[in-house]
């Protein structure tokens, strides 16, 4: 029972209900999807970029109350903010998923996601959006490049 | 109840009894294992191992006759002649067999394979891979609210354009038993071959495939007490004479030269290299296990079981929206949503009160799009699944539901 306060909190399954920065962003120049083929959870990330900054994110997508807290708490956080210091909070929040490392101040209510480095099964739902994050620099990078 | 001692039996399963607390309802994923088929596995590694057709020796024909017993035993199973019995890995293996052996070598652009909207995508992506191919395509039977096929539109789809008709017997999500014996009837009026997926009804109900009336009947071991790594495409024998080889290999084949061979006949045909040995034979024990058990009082279990469940949860949990067909035709499988909490965190939730079920779409994407639903959570039972199994289930069903009650 506890595991399950543990990994449900209210500020989860609020994110989950009402999800920040969701739906479309007519600006986005940079688009991915990211998706776990084996449950059916997809997630949409759009961003505006001029390579450096991430001025504007915004997501799509269904899933779980995992993958859509994290996708919402994660626009939140790296909005405004550089792809290399968005880049360092991906990491921070995969080594308190996947290391169970204790979360880093920076991760903010990011933070009440860290009970999910106990279930195995559910890591892939925490880690989706991020994936996404990734897979989005390198794409606003070879634009940045392209151009 | 049909199964007189549920309890008991539970006692043949060594993993249950190594995990008293677990209520595991994924048997429609895959089954547990009794002692008897573990022994058998453990005693032909201890004292009947051996290369198989290929010895001299006295060693290697004692592995080859429990090779072929476990023919035996698999054939009179499913009412079918142990020629027509070829092992393969899976379910999935033995439908990837047809695609390919008969499939890629007799479509033509405009031929039309029926499939139904219900099918596990290991029914869908192998015809997917071959009409690609050569040119055929697809066409299903849809699926109605009821849970049920729309056997009305059968007349029109059946064209003589239609060269296979490939549906599942019991449907992994629903649990719909589909009328295969009535679908084959109408196909072979139209000149074509029927495929059955057995992968959930040969585990759960009596069946004879002839009287199916069905070319092909596909299932896998591991989902009926068998060991993993082990399955059966049947064939009746005279379409299996027809068909090319699918692998090449040893053991299949009559003559080699350096560019050139020829062919065994079947089963041999198909079963190329070294095969699963010691999971035949475990698979051949666990058909007996549930042939001492009878096929017909596991379907009575199940049914049983699948009632009992649905009428608790129809009564006692208004937030649970369940689907499928309610009736005899359906087999003990449980697919549900919670409110508006998605699949996922409900299997987790359940997990905490040590309560096995999947969650997603069961590989079966266009059924849940037809559904309206991306996901669902699934309860399956088997035989060794108790009436306290579905009372324990639906207690931590409830806590679950008091747990999200602001979020549902
Ligand atoms: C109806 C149906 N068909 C095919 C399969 C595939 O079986 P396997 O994974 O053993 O090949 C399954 C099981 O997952 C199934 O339920």
């Amino acid at each position: 029972m506890n595991l399950l306060e543990d990994l449900y909190k209210d500020i989860i399954l609020r994110h989950y209900k009402s999800p920040h920065n969701y739906g479309p962003l007519e600006s986005a120049n940079v688009r991915v999807v990211g998706d776990n083929p084996s449950c059916g959870d997809q997630i949409e990330l759009q961003v505006e970029t001029d390579g450096e900054q991430i001025a504007d994110v915004r997501f799509r997508g269904q899933g779980c109350a995992i993958s859509q807290a994290s996708a919402s708490l994660m626009t939140d956080l790296v909005k405004g903010k550089t792809w290399a210091e968005a880049l360092e909070l991906e990491r921070k929040f995969k080594s308190m998923i996947l290391d169970g490392a204790p979360p880093a101040p920076e991760l903010g209510d990011l933070a009440a996601l860290s009970g999910v480095h106990k279930l195995a099964a559910r890591v892939k739902c925490a880690t989706l959006a991020w994936n996404a994050l990734e897979q989005a620099a390198q794409e606003a990078r070879t634009k940045a490049q392209g151009t | 109840m049909a199964i007189v001692t549920p309890q008991t039996l539970r006692q043949d399963f060594p993993l249950l009894v190594h995990h008293p607390e677990l209520v595991y309802l994924n048997s429609a994923a895959t089954s547990q294992k009794p002692q008897a088929v573990i022994e058998a596995v453990s005693r032909y590694y201890r004292e009947l191992n051996a290369s198989v057709h290929r010895g001299a020796y006295t060693l290697s024909a004692q592995a080859s006759e429990a090779y072929e017993q476990a023919r035996r035993t698999l054939a009179r199973f499913i009412g079918a002649e142990e020629r027509e019995i070829i092992f393969v890995r899976n379910t999935t293996e033995a439908l990837n067999l047809v695609a390919y052996a008969w499939g890629l070598r007799n479509l033509q652009p405009g031929d039309e394979i029926l499939l139904t909207e219900m099918e596990h995508h290991a029914n869908l992506v192998p015809w997917h891979l071959v009409c690609e191919r050569t040119g055929a395509r697809i066409k299903a039977i849809p699926l109605g609210d009821d849970g049920r096929l729309e056997l009305e539109h059968l007349g029109t789809l059946l064209t003589e354009r239609v060269r296979l008709v490939s549906v599942m017997h019991v449907s992994n999500v629903l649990g719909t038993v589909n009328p295969v014996a009535q679908i084959a009837q109408a196909a072979r009026a139209v000149g074509a071959l029927v495929l059955v997926d057995g992968a959930q009804s040969a585990p759960h109900m009596p069946v004879d495939v002839r009287a199916l009336g069905a070319d092909f009947y596909a299932f896998s071991g591991h989902k009926m007490l068998g060991p993993t790594g082990i399955g059966v495409l049947w064939g009746r024998y005279e379409v299996l004479e027809t068909l090319a080889p699918f692998l090449g290999g040893g053991s299949m084949i009559r003559e080699v030269y350096v560019d050139r061979s020829t062919y065994a006949q079947p089963p041999q045909r198909f079963e190329a290299g070294t095969p699963a040995v010691a999971e035949a034979v475990g698979l051949a024990a666990a058909v007996e296990y549930l042939e001492r058990l009878g096929m017909a009082n596991v379907w009575q279990h199940e049914l049983e079981l699948a009632a009992y469940a649905l009428a608790r949860l129809d009564e006692e949990l208004p937030e649970v929206r369940t689907f499928g067909p309610r009736g005899q035709d359906r087999s003990g499988v449980i697919p549900f949503v919670l409110g508006s909490i998605h699949a996922h965190d409900v299997a987790t939730a359940l997990d905490q009160y040590g309560i096995a079920v999947r969650a997603g779409h069961h590989c079966a994407q266009p059924l849940h799009r037809k559904l309206g639903v991306a996901a669902t959570v699934r309860a399956s039972f088997y035989v060794y699944t108790t009436r306290e199994d579905v009372d324990r289930f639906i207690e931590a069903l409830k806590k679950v539901r008091d747990f999200f009650k602001d979020w549902l």
